[in-house]
């Protein structure tokens, strides 16, 4: 079973604020991770490997400090690592984004199982996956919790929904998004580290990839445009209720009970 | 400070901590409070690759030293001191198999431990055996091809969990001390069987059994060295091992110190945080200083032992009773520090302080370390008037 | 593309096992406001099976028009004839607008929506208004777990296309006097072949009981203590009927499954009330639920960051006060 992985290098989102002046991300000095949810979405990827052979292959779209991230995965078991940087992609949005990573898959072929994470915590958009799936035809299950049964033709795997969840069955190849609950990821070994150190990933532009329509891509490419960012303005009239406990909670429940809703 | 370590020691601290941070430090208070085996974590420090740091690569380890163990141990004690112990133990009871095993001994064991695949324990404390080793009662008596064991080893760390035990036992109780030999006894043989679990003041994440053997039946070719070689084996074991105890024991130490730092910069009285309270900055002064003092011995302890060095009893002995005392302060001041908040189990110092007690007693309680360092004190001194 | 061609707002009304999600409602109050400011209608695509009578509720709920698309094969939500219904419904009407859900179902086949209509799309809106001079959409929503707010537009290319943050929009009353037209599609068969198939669903919990859907919620964080204490937010969630959150501390150690975990890596929850009991206020958890209209916070550190966004807050043990406050509401009741 070959695997591909899309995996994104994100700020940690503790760290980011605006700069007051010109509105735009103060990313100086700003702490680099690989996306969370990509770390459920490699684990996962492993864990069908070593339970099934074959080859587990990373793919990021970003600058060359992107390979950081790659390196981590490597050092988690991964076999290949693609990155994907190209001057006539900056400033892509997640159609273009989505475009690009269809035409890596093109020209990968040999894949049974794409796999995301549930999206990104930079952009939040979760919305590259399903448009990956729509580029390239392929089915989709959103929001796994779960991998119930897979083999080299079919997966089976309950979808997270608001309620509980669905179960889905599929045939491959198919891409699937997935979510926190579905696995703890592994660390990063010792010898992994000590691989990954050394390892290069392969750098492909868009030259790299058949008939790829520039068109498509980059801010020409890319139906949306960021309007304006500001930082959000919270009017906080905070009350704080002093008193023993039961005085605390007394003066609490009467102020619940005006507000009609309980 | 700069200890200079290498990229690959920097590696197992970063990987050490990440391990702690992520996967122990969730679960440390529940495992605490329950006396859960860690095996969970034990399957994550194999995965990362940490519990052959020490074993020869030739044998699928990392090919450290006793230093690697000490800087893995350490950074994992900070967040459980507890936990830390399945693989701190497993050293113990792999030394004398790395310093005493034959070839097919080496080949036959280490594997399986440097995979994280199998733990192992020492045994050697028995119920009226403690610091007085030799009035240790487990004897081993020939029997063709085979040794009978009998007798029970007591409070054995990883007692139950481990596969792999190396055990003293006297072979002629009549030689004293030269009548001891050291066996490999795996778990399952026939004849061999555990106590119930022991419930302790800390470390309670670690499990500690007696070891009862009954007519238990051990090949000959599991002696390690050679008959009457006992001693010799447990104590260049515990001369390897004691800096991984005061890692530990420094582990916890500054783990408690980082906790009341932080909280002592948060926590708001007189209208300022407690950390501009001359009082309390001398106490964190004290201990800053106490458990940096603990790791430079413990890192020049560990590094002798490494480059070759012959004689390293007495640094050996000096770590680990220097580190465990700064540990039983340290957490103790901690405790103090945060005061009320400290004594609540909501807050981890108050295990701390627990877990910080044993490493003044087990592998030789401090007295213990303080009569080998006086030993060897002496000895020197008379060499050097001859 | 000449975008003057594409007219009206839609809204895709989610339903699940038959039953309109209220984040349907929500999208009508949103999307009739948008209609009006550009004098266009407002038109609700409606997918399922035996669903007649929902359509005529949405009229009451503000819709002019309903396209309502009935298969069985569009009972249980799947991705691709659901996509490809939508896509062949935009096609040929031409909408200048499509709002769905932020939701499990609207995030999962909108953007494919999207993609195969060649369209921009924005996930997760808080807020929509129309440009008062170029008429086109303004969706701004969180980014960066909530530190930034990002206003997005898609001007050259139509449908505009956005999913909407439940729980933020208001529903408009329902009137039943309200007239519109319930048109119902035909449906070619063989665009509803489906590779991907629901073969079994689980609901796990009830409305009341699904953080997503609660209008009140406790939460109870690592203040809690230990799993046996975690008793105190269900008997408090129970009291005030609410449903039970979590912070990811505390399903992190075990003590509560997943499915309740509010903040980034949960769920983002937006009820009227939210209780955080013990809660530390960490960045991410707050990213997850700081717009809940009355944020409730009991810690027993006054400098917790939870403290900062409350609008009433505690300080104090819970284990005293959240007792004292059950039998205060049970005492009122």
């Amino acid at each position: 079973m070959n695997i591909v992985v899309f995996i994104k290098q994100v700020v940690a989102t503790t760290n980011v604020k605006l700069d007051p002046e010109t509105g735009t991300m103060i990313r100086d000095g700003v702490e680099c991770i690989l996306n969370p949810f990509d770390e459920y979405a490699v684990e996962e990827a492993l864990r069908i490997k070593e339970k099934m052979g074959g080859k587990v292959t990373v793919v990021t779209m970003g600058p060359p400090q992107a390979k950081e991230i790659i390196r981590k995965t490597i050092g988690m078991g991964v076999d290949e690592g693609i990155l994907i940087s190209d001057r006539a992609l900056a400033g892509s949005d997640t159609w273009a984004t989505a475009y690009t990573l269809s035409q890596v898959l093109k020209k990968i072929g040999d894949y049974q199982l794409v796999i995301t994470g549930k999206q990104a915590v930079d952009g939040d958009t979760a919305q590259v996956g399903p448009e990956v799936a729509a580029c390239e035809g392929l089915p989709m299950i959103a929001w796994v919790r779960k991998i119930e049964e897979i083999s080299e033709t079919s997966i089976r795997a309950e979808r997270l929904m608001e309620d509980g969840y669905d179960v889905l069955e599929s045939p491959l190849p198919a891409l699937i998004s997935v979510v926190k609950e579905i696995n703890e990821p592994r660390l990063e070994s010792l010898r992994g580290k000590m691989k990954a150190k050394k390892y290069e990933p392969k750098v492909w532009g868009v030259a790299d990839m058949p008939g790829f329509d520039v068109a498509q891509v980059g801010l020409k490419g890319s139906p949306t445009k960021v309007f304006k960012t500001f930082t959000p303005k919270r009017q906080y009239k905070g009350e704080m209720i002093a008193g023993d406990a039961a005085q605390a909670a007394a003066t609490l429940v009467g102020k619940i009970k005006e507000m009609n809703i309980v | 400070m700069n200890y200079f370590l290498t990229e690959e020691q920097q590696m197992i601290v970063d990987t050490a901590r990440e391990l702690a941070l992520t996967k122990i430090k969730p679960i440390r208070e529940k495992y605490d409070e329950e006396g859960i085996f860690p095996w969970d974590i034990v399957k994550e420090m194999s995965g990362a690759d940490m519990m052959g740091l020490y074993i020869p690569e030739e044998y699928g380890g990392l090919g450290g030293g006793v230093f690697e163990l000490c800087l893995a141990v350490e950074e994992l004690s900070k967040i459980c001191g507890g936990i830390s112990l399945a693989m701190a133990a497993t050293a113990l009871g792999t030394f004398p198999i790395l310093l005493f095993g034959s070839e097919e001994q080496k080949k036959q064991y280490l594997p399986d431990i440097a995979a994280g695949k199998k733990l192992a324990a020492f045994g050697l404390t028995e119920a009226n055996a403690g610091s007085d080793v030799g009035n240790m009662t487990t004897t081993a008596v020939r029997a063709g091809d085979e040794y009978v064991l009998n007798g029970t080893k007591q409070w054995i760390t990883n007692g139950g969990e481990a596969e792999t035990y190396t055990i003293i036992a006297m072979t002629n109780k009549a030689k004293g001390t030269r009548g001891a030999t050291a066996f490999i006894v795996e778990k399952g043989t026939p004849g061999f069987e555990f106590g119930k679990k022991e419930n302790k003041m800390g470390i309670r994440a670690s499990a500690t059994r007696e070891l009862i053997f009954t007519n238990c039946r051990v090949p000959a070719k599991n002696i390690l060295s050679k008959e009457g070689m006992g001693f010799i084996v447990a104590v260049n074991t515990l001369n390897n091992s004691r800096p991984g105890v005061a890692a530990q024991a420094l582990g916890i130490a500054a783990g408690a110190l980082d906790e009341a730092v932080n909280y002592s910069r948060q926590r708001v009285q007189f209208d300022q945080p407690i950390s501009s309270i001359q009082a309390v900055q001398h106490m964190l002064a004290n201990m800053a200083t106490e458990v940096e003092a603990s790791r430079a011995l413990i890192y020049a302890a560990a590094r002798t032992i490494d480059a070759g060095e012959k004689s390293f009893a007495k640094i050996s002995a000096m770590s680990k009773l220097f580190a465990s005392e700064v540990a039983m302060r340290v957490t103790t001041d901690a405790v103090q520090v945060m005061g009320g908040y400290g004594y609540m189990k909501e807050y981890p110092v108050e295990k701390m302080m627990r877990d910080a007690k044993i490493t003044q007693i087990y592998e030789g309680t401090s007295q213990i370390q303080r009569n080998e360092i006086a030993l060897q004190l002496i000895k020197e001194a008379a060499k050097a008037a001859k | 593309m000449n975008t003057d061609d594409y007219k009206n707002v839609w809204i895709y009304a989610e339903q699940r096992a038959g039953k309109l999600s209220t984040v349907s409602y929500e999208l009508l109050g949103a999307g009739r406001k948008l209609a009006d400011d550009l004098g266009q209608q407002l038109v609700a695509i409606l997918l399922g099976s035996n669903m007649r009578a929902a359509a005529d509720e949405l009229i009451a709920y503000g819709a002019d028009k309903v396209y309502y698309m009935d298969s069985p094969a569009l009972e249980k939500f799947a991705d691709e004839p659901y996509a490809r219904v939508l896509t062949d419904l935009v096609k040929e009407h031409k909408p200048a607008i499509v709002l769905a859900g932020a939701t499990a179902i609207g995030r999962s086949f909108i953007p494919r929506v999207a993609a195969e209509l060649r369209t921009g799309m924005t996930a997760d809106c808080t807020g929509l208004d129309i440009d008062p001079e170029k008429k086109i959409l303004l969706g701004t929503r969180p980014a960066y777990g909530g530190n930034i707010m990002a206003t997005i537009i898609c001007e050259e290319k139509r449908p505009q296309m956005a999913t909407v943050r439940h729980k933020v929009m208001k529903p408009l009353e329902k009137d039943d006097s309200r007239k519109g037209e319930v048109m119902e599609k035909s449906i070619v068969e063989s665009e509803l072949t489906i590779r991907a198939k629901v073969v079994d669903i689980i609901k796990e919990m009830e409305d009341t009981c699904n953080i997503a859907e609660a209008d009140i919620i406790v939460t109870g964080g690592r203040g809690v203590g230990c799993k046996e204490n975690f008793a105190l937010v269900h008997d408090l969630a129970a009291a005030i009927g609410g449903a039970v959150g979590a912070s990811r501390a505390v399903v992190d150690a075990g003590w509560v499954p997943y499915s309740h975990q509010v903040g980034q890596t949960g769920k983002t929850v937006c009820p009227k009330i939210y209780f955080a009991l013990g809660v530390s206020g960490a960045i991410q958890h707050l990213a997850g639920m700081q717009s809940s209209d009355v944020i409730i916070a009991v810690n027993n550190n006054p400098d917790a960051e939870i403290f900062k966004v409350a609008t009433y807050g505690i300080v104090g043990n819970l284990n005293e006060v959240v007792p004292e406050m059950i039998k205060q509401l049970k005492n009122g009741a």
